[in-house]
């Protein structure tokens, strides 16, 4: 009975709101391609913005297709990056986290968006803002957290920490700014190499943009016909120098010159994930390497040592986080168009909430890896070896 | 290079300067008062280490109008540890320079500045990322006044925090002092205390020849009590020598940068047991001052290097190497040996961390153990 007048009810709001205005939301226009008695839309159609295009004929399709599954697993993906970068927020403030720690929340939907626009054996390799790649490609947030901490159940086993997280086909965490890039291009060319159909996406920063590495290897990937997408997150600031500071040419999907470019919304998750299977199948086709630029923001300062508003304004912080944050995007549009219900959004935000607080109460109660893994990983598939330590008497052993 | 005065001979230079200046019967009274006489009368003061670095640049950027600094986030960001606060405000664009995140391609830019007769101070965010311009600092600064048989000098300072830094982990926390210091045609500067950070950088500034300047993140917020001569404008360390820090009878412990501290605290836990340790700190990697080294060994018979570098090819195997081939090995009554960081890459999880460095239990471990004690 309960059940029969809320599909009754979703039913009458359904129809209330085509009979009613149309409901416009950042330039979106909806249109209701399926019409059931289920409870909720099962998928919609949503207008995207168009991308600006170099060296294209064509781009991707300025519509995209939204699932009710795939829009709560986005959703539901990009709530626990939020959460659990707010998380690693206190617990740095705590000084249970140390050293360096660089923050992703803003740029959710870059991530999602792009892991859904490859698959799991595809390749990825991004810089040291890396906790939301880290999540898509296969980390959980225990593993995440518990690396942050210094943990033994870390999933680089403590010995990392917030740079260096790696998973399968997921290569960092890069301290040294630029350094992934040519890195990336090299994984493309084992790619290309082994004949896999595989791909590899690239990121880097508006910072890194600026290093002659990159160059060298849009050159290189270019020439041998390499499948990489070379990804640029712009978010609008190096550090604390803003784009236009650093760059010649603010430009950075025509930066690759002869390589083909996009520049998209990054705060958009269906803008990203569309341009993200556009440029997969123009790699996958062997056409070679293609670049996207992502515009994004990100609401934290460059890392936690950096309070973010000695070089950009708390208005344009809060302007952004009011008018284009990804979250809230992807929740209005899916509220708008009847394809969730505000009950159950919030149900997934309590899950996510318990999800973070469990990863966090491991991440503080496991212990630190033990001494004797110390000199451990030094090298790969060798014999066991002594290891000088810090003084000619401590004699230490390495193992595989 | 001249050698920093002791107070009274400072005095007596002073007044003679005072009364050339009344005989000249030029009115430079005021002048002389207000930046001669007031300085020698204030008292020694407590200066950070990166205040002090700030404080040689802000000098001998007043100084010489050739000198400007470049590197990532000086001049608007103020420095990412905060070191060049101010400086941009004070000298503008011209002189302090925000760089993109381009290393080898600013130090190139730097070098060739040098060349054609300018003074720049280089700033890396980390000596990690400086590998990306070795290139530059090595085959076009080092070896080009060798190269061109004396007609090209560079004149260059390359500098930043080197060495370990708490969680920053293996990519972040190279000790480079043993990498630079292997190369002929470059002089290599590790400064632990504000005095050595303020004299040997105005040193370096106006020295002409290319300078690796290793600063250390852990020291930067250390205070020290600078004494009156250090805050005179022309206040210098010279290149090339070390600093006696603690005076003993019992055992050497040769140390650079932040090591320094703990080879002090270690002397003073060791002092508890009657143990007198003689703390040198080197000050400089290249030129090395074996001189003082072998003085000491000489007085205490036992050497013990400290550094948080790597043990291969370390700083320590170089000054073992020299005590071996020198008259220093005559005077040794026990091997001598090197406490090091250990031979791995740096670990991010504190506890594995804690035990990559020398701690303070390590230096009295190894000097009980040299002295059977």
């Amino acid at each position: 009975m309960q059940k029969m007048l809320t599909i009754i009810s979703n039913v009458l709001r359904g129809s209330a709101s085509r009979n009613g205005a149309e409901l416009v939301s950042e330039g979106a226009r909806v249109v209701v391609s399926a019409r059931t008695y289920a409870d909720f839309t099962p998928q919609a159609t949503f207008d995207i913005k168009k991308c600006d295009l170099h060296k294209l004929e064509e781009g991707p399709p300025l519509q995209a297709v939204l699932t009710r599954e795939e829009g709560l697993q986005y959703y539901r993906t990009m709530q626990t990056m939020r959460r659990m970068e707010l998380k690693a927020d206190q617990l740095y403030k705590q000084k249970i986290i140390r050293g360096f720690c660089h923050l992703y929340d803003g740029q959710e939907a870059c991530a999602v968006g792009i892991e859904a626009g490859i698959n799991l054996s595809d390749h990825l390799i991004t810089a040291y803002r890396a906790h939301g790649y880290t999540l898509t490609r296969g980390g959980t947030v225990r593993e995440i957290m518990a690396e942050l901490t210094g943990r033994r159940g870390g999933i680089a086993k403590g010995k990392g920490g917030s740079m260096h997280m790696y998973t399968k086909h997921f290569y960092g965490g890069n301290g040294i700014v630029g350094a992934q890039v040519p890195l990336g291009a090299g994984v493309a060319l084992a790619c290309k190499y082994l004949g896999k159909n595989e791909l590899c996406v690239c990121l880097y920063g508006d910072g890194a943009a600026n290093q002659g590495q990159i160059f060298e290897t849009y050159n290189m990937a270019s020439l041998w016909k390499l499948p990489c997408i070379f990804i640029c997150e712009n978010n609008k600031y190096g550090m604390g120098t803003s784009v236009e500071r650093a760059a010649a040419s603010t430009d950075y999907y025509k930066r690759g010159d002869f390589i083909p470019g996009l520049r998209l919304d990054g705060m958009d998750v269906l803008c990203v994930r569309e341009a993200t299977k556009f440029a997969a199948e123009h790699c996958r086709s062997g056409k070679g390497p293609i670049l996207m630029e992502l515009q994004t923001y990100r609401y934290h300062g460059h890392s936690m040592s950096d309070p973010g508003v000695s070089y950009r304004t708390r208005e344009e912080i809060q302007e952004v986080r009011s008018k284009s944050d990804p979250i809230s995007m992807l929740k209005d549009r899916m509220l708008s168009n009847n394809m969730a219900s505000v009950e159950e959004l919030k149900e997934i935000d309590v899950e996510v909430r318990k999800e973070i607080e469990d990863a966090a109460q491991f991440a503080t109660t496991d212990p630190e890896p033990p001494l004797d893994d110390l000199c451990n990983h030094i090298f790969y598939n060798d014999h066991p070896m002594e290891v000088r330590g810090i003084n000619p008497w401590s004699k230490l052993k390495s193992v595989s | 290079m001249h050698n920093s005065l002791d107070p009274r001979q400072r005095t007596q230079s002073n007044m003679a300067y005072l009364r050339s200046i009344l005989r000249s019967g030029k009115n430079a009274v005021p002048a002389v008062l207000r930046r001669e006489f007031h300085r020698t009368l204030q008292a020694a003061m407590q200066v950070t280490v990166r205040d002090a670095i700030k404080e040689a640049m802000d000098e001998e950027l007043e100084r010489d109008e050739r000198v400007f600094l470049l590197g990532e986030e000086v001049a608007l960001f103020e420095g990412a540890y905060k070191v060049t606060r101010g400086l941009w405000k004070k000298y503008g664009d011209k002189r302090i320079i925000d760089t993109p995140i381009a290393e080898i391609g600013f130090t190139g830019i730097a070098v060739g500045a040098a060349m054609a007769g300018l003074r720049p101070v280089v700033e890396y965010m980390s000596f990690n990322f400086s590998m990306q311009s070795v290139d530059h600092i090595i085959n076009s600064a080092a070896k080009t006044y060798y190269m061109s048989g004396g007609l090209q000098p560079v004149s260059i300072v390359f500098r930043g925090p080197n060495g370990a830094a708490p969680g920053v982990a293996a990519q972040h926390a190279q000790c480079f002092a043993a990498w630079y210091g292997h190369v002929p045609g470059l002089k290599v500067v590790s400064p632990w205390s504000a005095e050595d950070a303020k004299g040997l950088l105005k040193s370096a500034i106006r020295d002409d020849n290319p300078v690796v300047f290793l600063e250390n993140e852990i020291m930067y917020g250390v205070p020290f009590e600078m004494s009156e001569e250090s805050q005179s404008k022309d206040f210098l360390i010279p290149i090339g020598k070390a600093k006696i820090e603690r005076k003993g009878n019992h055992v050497t412990l040769v140390s650079h940068s932040h090591v320094v501290s703990r080879c002090m605290d270690a002397a003073a836990v060791l002092a508890k047991d009657g143990i007198e340790c003689e703390v040198i700190n080197l000050r400089t990697i290249r030129p090395m001052d074996m001189e003082a080294i072998e003085t000491s060994v000489l007085k205490t018979k036992h050497l013990i290097t400290v550094e948080g570098g790597w043990p291969q090819f370390g700083v320590g195997g170089e000054i073992l190497a020299r005590i071996m081939e020198g008259p220093g090995f005559g005077y040794l009554n026990a091997p001598a040996v090197r406490v090091t960081g250990v031979d791995i890459p740096m670990p991010y999880a504190k506890l594995l961390e804690e035990n990559t460095l020398p701690q303070i239990k390590d230096i009295v471990f190894s000097v009980k153990k040299m002295l059977n004690v």
